[in-house]
């Protein structure tokens, strides 16, 4: 009963938490359990995605996970607890595609440029790291981390950059002490490129071989997963098979049914990926996706999943006013906001994620963009939630609220999809951070204490040590 | 101008989603041409029934229209068979060459068909129906190729020729050795830098696809005598298309110009057991056309095309006719999207340069390049069973006036000139509409972020946060 509070005392512990808000003292005593577990939120309006909407409703979080949902439930004694009148909470988004934590990659230029000549063999693999892991090389003062959270993300899928095979995407959620705690799935993905990385003279210089090259890449892995058993079995029988980095960590990765990213944004990219994920038996999900409104049903007899790039197609910026424009782009342009809704009414499974995109404000604007051209909200936010965490294959812990799930949530104080609402509280993990519409001025030479943890904040302050 | 209008205009009404619905109609009947069959003679008022998609009957004024049949009345016009270009780089997206090896046999043309290319209604416009898709000619061996329909409107999946062997380039000459360009500071010029070079890498290549087969022949042996716990060889998708070649499975389309590179791979050919089905470009035939057509391979050269380069000096108009009369199956390409569209003045061509007859004239775009692509049994002329593939022109196709009224596909209208006329209006409003569309948009953005840019009223920097008072946290549970 650590953290159970007698009501006279609630006053003195909030003021001594505003007090350490405002001053930029919080406490570090994590063996102490400094930070709260338990919280509830009451009298709210809950949208938990995975079932109707909760008027009055009260959620439960104790130790990181959704304890209890709905209109008849207990708050446990030690839990805080947030009145929520007049303010609504869904799940936390889900970013399907990003490189937040992930600074710009200086060595990706010099990974992907091609050896140049023939690349017949195991042994010349241009622009192939797939055993990069994307969440050992986060760097959680990524700034973006923070405003992607005070919009309400929680968790992000995060892509290495740089070659065809760059690296395994990992999912994260926005928010923890150290590294380590932001990583949901370390290997959640594997994307891929089909950017020719070969440069002058070097292999591969253009699209069709950069396709042979990735179909070469998983036939070696297939090799390998069926040569190595083989070979382990019987060691006498024939000569060792070499080592190989990429074959054996796709290996593994493929054994483990981990998701191919494949690019395909436009409707022959689109059906030329289905046709490929089929050829290279793996199990694909799109990205790109934006012409999907063409070959909606395409896609919908597929069953493959799309991850649709909310940086919808826009002309170039500062582009020749005289140059012509072809008719083909201006549909591209006009329609590819429309596209979520065609693959909604096709029954085609997707996400949406931000990539390319500088602010969550334009991610909000964007679909903003596809609620116009006829998706529903509910839709939106599914997207956005659950479809996103079903299609990573972690709807079992992520994406609706629901006991058991992770605490991860965005309270509001209105529709999420309108453009006044504020974010007035977010959970991660199950930890509370509160949104501010501005910080306190930060004072010369005063260095706030988790900023090597990344949960500093200039508009949200993690609430901690509150309990003692 | 005038044509720079009216390409704009085709440019329009080909991305018209109307203009890619074919008719539905299974039973066509087009009456009263004068039909060009090129296998047997021009039939004057002459009709051509169609039943799904395949030629049912070609007769004269007596052939009838049945019931029901959509009925083309070609009064004054001329029908020929689809033009077949046995040399294009249409209808792909990204580049044509895989430039990084010599041997980029492991690239192939299928995988990046892009059937949305504006050249694809375009050559439709020309009276093209079947076109040989090619990769570029950077590389001794180059990538694998395919014969496609130009079923403009439909998907990458549906422009395959269904049953026409898949290809492969070959290259020689100056531009595998890279004679006519130098690599920017720092970069390796890559071997071959020879003609015997070239020579050298398609040979080396075949060396080791032998090699490559033998092992999994020996694999399949092995384990069809019951072996157990065999290791497979690897799969090599470079050396795959050369084993294919080997087996028959595959053409060799070789880009030449010299006669003396011209029998060098006749002579590797013959080596490794695999026959060239033909020679692209090959504007030196001529000098051994007794060779080419005693190796049984075609002849797919320009009308009247020369002097470009150092290998092309000893091109002469002559080429087609001549290697023609030697018996060489002779087809005239475009090796370019603009010339797809006037393939058949390039035909006639060979009338003043040679002297060929008509007919002959129109079998080098016609039957002719389907006999290369082993394709004659479906198309390249107007008998019954073969695909309705049809052009459908205003004059005889050979003069210059000749003009495409219509292009079918399996007995389906691909192009029509008069519904493209009637288009181009609706298309351009839908344009202007779009970027009007677009301006506004852009407009209110401005206003938007204008507005935003003014200075607001800053927050208070010692706004609290939340408490007591405000009802929005409360500690401790017990209610």
């Amino acid at each position: 009963m650590r953290y159970r509070l007698h009501r006279r005392l609630i006053p003195l512990a909030l003021v001594a938490m505003c007090a350490a808000l405002l001053i930029g003292w919080a406490c570090t005593a994590r063996g102490e359990g400094g930070e709260p577990r338990y919280f509830a939120i009451k009298n709210a309006r809950i949208v938990p995605v995975s079932g109707p909407v909760i008027e009055n409703g009260t959620v439960v979080i104790a130790k990181g996970l959704i304890q209890a949902v709905g209109t008849d439930v207990a708050i446990p004694p030690e839990a805080w607890v947030i009145d929520g009148k007049g303010l609504t909470v869904y799940p936390g988004l889900i970013d399907a595609g990003t490189n937040l934590g992930l600074p710009p990659d200086e060595d990706a230029k010099k990974r992907g440029a091609g050896s140049g000549g023939a690349a017949s063999g195991p042994e010349d693999r241009p622009g192939t790291t797939p055993w990069r892991v994307a969440g050992d090389e986060l760097k959680t003062d990524d700034k973006r981390i923070e405003s992607w959270r005070n919009a309400g993300f929680t968790t992000a899928l995060t892509v290495p950059d740089g070659g065809i095979f760059p690296g395994q995407a990992t999912v994260i959620d926005l928010g923890g002490e150290r590294p380590g705690d932001y990583v949901v799935r370390p290997r959640a993905t594997v994307p891929v490129s089909f950017k020719p990385v070969g440069g002058f003279f070097g292999f591969p210089d253009s699209l069709m071989g950069t396709i042979a090259y990735v179909r070469q890449v998983f036939d070696d892995t297939a090799w390998y997963t069926q040569a190595e058993p083989i070979y382990q079995a019987n060691p006498t029988k024939s000569e060792r098979i070499p080592y190989d980095r990429t074959e054996f960590v796709l290996s593994r990765a493929l054994q483990n049914n981990e998701i191919v990213l494949l690019p395909a944004n436009n409707s022959i990219q689109i059906v030329r990926a289905l046709r490929l994920a089929n050829e290279w038996k793996i199990r694909a999900v799109l990205y790109g996706g934006q012409q999907g409104y063409d070959v909606a049903t395409v896609l919908a007899a597929s069953k493959i999943p799309v991850l649709v790039n909310l940086k919808w197609p826009e002309r170039v910026k500062d582009a020749d006013p005289a140059a012509e424009q072809t008719l083909r782009e201006l549909r591209f342009r006009d329609r590819a906001p429309g596209t979520p809704a065609a693959l909604v009414k096709s029954g085609v499974k997707f996400a949406f994620y931000s990539d390319g995109l500088a602010t969550p404000k334009d991610i909000f604007k964007n679909v903003k963009k596809a609620t116009d051209a006829g998706l529903g909200s509910d839709a939106a936010l599914r997207a956005m939630t659950l479809d996103a965490a079903d299609i990573l294959g972690l709807s079992d812990r992520l994406g609706s609220i629901a006991p058991g799930k992770i605490a991860n949530l965005v309270v509001t104080d209105g529709d999420l999809f309108n453009e006044k609402t504020k974010v007035k509280h977010v959970f991660v993990d199950g930890r509370w951070f509160v949104i501010h519409e501005e910080a306190p001025p930060e004072k010369p030479g005063e260095k706030k204490p988790d900023t090597d943890e990344g949960a500093s904040s200039e508009r949200s302050q993690r609430v901690e040590g509150v309990g003692r | 101008m005038k044509r720079a209008i009216l390409f704009a205009a085709i440019l329009l009404a080909a991305l018209a989603p109307l203009a890619a619905h074919a008719q539905d109609s299974s039973t066509v009947f087009i009456q009263n041409a004068t039909i060009l069959t090129v296998t047997h003679g021009n039939i004057e008022h002459g009709s051509i029934l169609i039943r799904d998609g395949k030629i049912a009957s070609v007769g004269g004024a007596d052939l009838k229209a049945p019931e029901g049949a959509t009925v083309i009345d070609a009064t004054g016009q001329f029908v020929m068979p689809g033009i077949i270009d046995c040399h294009s780089h249409i209808a792909v997206d990204g580049s044509v060459n895989e430039g990084g090896p010599a041997v980029s046999s492991m690239a192939n043309i299928a995988d990046v068909l892009e059937p949305d290319d504006i050249n694809i209604y375009r050559d439709l416009a020309g009276g093209v129906t079947s076109a040989n898709i090619l990769h570029g000619s950077a590389n001794p061996i180059g990538g694998q190729t395919i014969v496609i329909k130009l079923r403009w409107g439909k998907q990458a999946s549906d422009l395959p020729f269904q049953g026409a062997l898949p290809g492969i380039k070959f290259a020689l000459g100056e531009n595998p050795k890279r004679s006519n360009f130098t690599p920017p500071p720092g970069v390796q010029p890559r071997y071959p830098a020879t003609r015997l070079g070239v020579e050298e890498v398609i040979r080396q290549a075949f060396i080791e696809a032998r090699e490559y087969k033998k092992q999994w022949d020996d694999y399949n042996q092995r384990k069809s005598a019951g072996e157990q716990n065999l290791i497979p060889p690897r799969r090599n998708v470079q050396l795959d298309p050369l084993v294919e070649v080997m087996e028959g499975k595959r053409y060799v389309h070789a880009h030449c110009y010299r006669a003396d590179e011209i029998v060098m791979l006749m002579r590797v050919a013959n080596e490794f057991g695999f026959k060239v089905r033909t020679f692209q470009h090959v504007l030196e035939g001529y000098k051994v056309a007794d060779e080419i057509a005693a190796s049984g391979a075609g002849g797919s050269t320009f009308s009247d095309w020369w002097a470009y380069k150092m290998e092309a000096f000893d091109a002469i108009p002559y080429n087609a006719a001549l290697m023609n009369e030697r018996g060489v199956i002779v087809s005239i390409n475009s090796d370019d999207a603009q010339e797809a569209r006037q393939l058949n003045q390039e035909a006639a061509k060979s009338m003043k340069y040679g002297g060929l007859s008509a007919n002959d004239a129109l079998k080098l775009i016609t039957l002719n390049p389907a006999i290369q692509l082993g394709i004659d049994g479906r198309a390249g002329s107007i008998d019954v069973g073969k695909d309705a593939d049809l052009a459908i022109y205003n004059h005889d196709p050979l003069s210059v006036y000749a003009v495409v009224q219509k292009t079918l596909i399996d007995g389906q209208v691909y192009f029509d000139r008069q519904r493209d006329i009637a288009q181009r209006p609706a298309l351009e409003k839908e344009k202007q509409a779009l970027l009007d569309k677009e301006k506004k948009a852009s407009e209110e953005k401005k206003t938007e972020e204008n507005s935003e840019k003014k200075p607001e009223k800053k927050p208070s920097p010692k706004k609290k946060p939340p408490q007591d008072g405000d009802a929005s946290v409360v500690a401790g549970g017990a209610l």
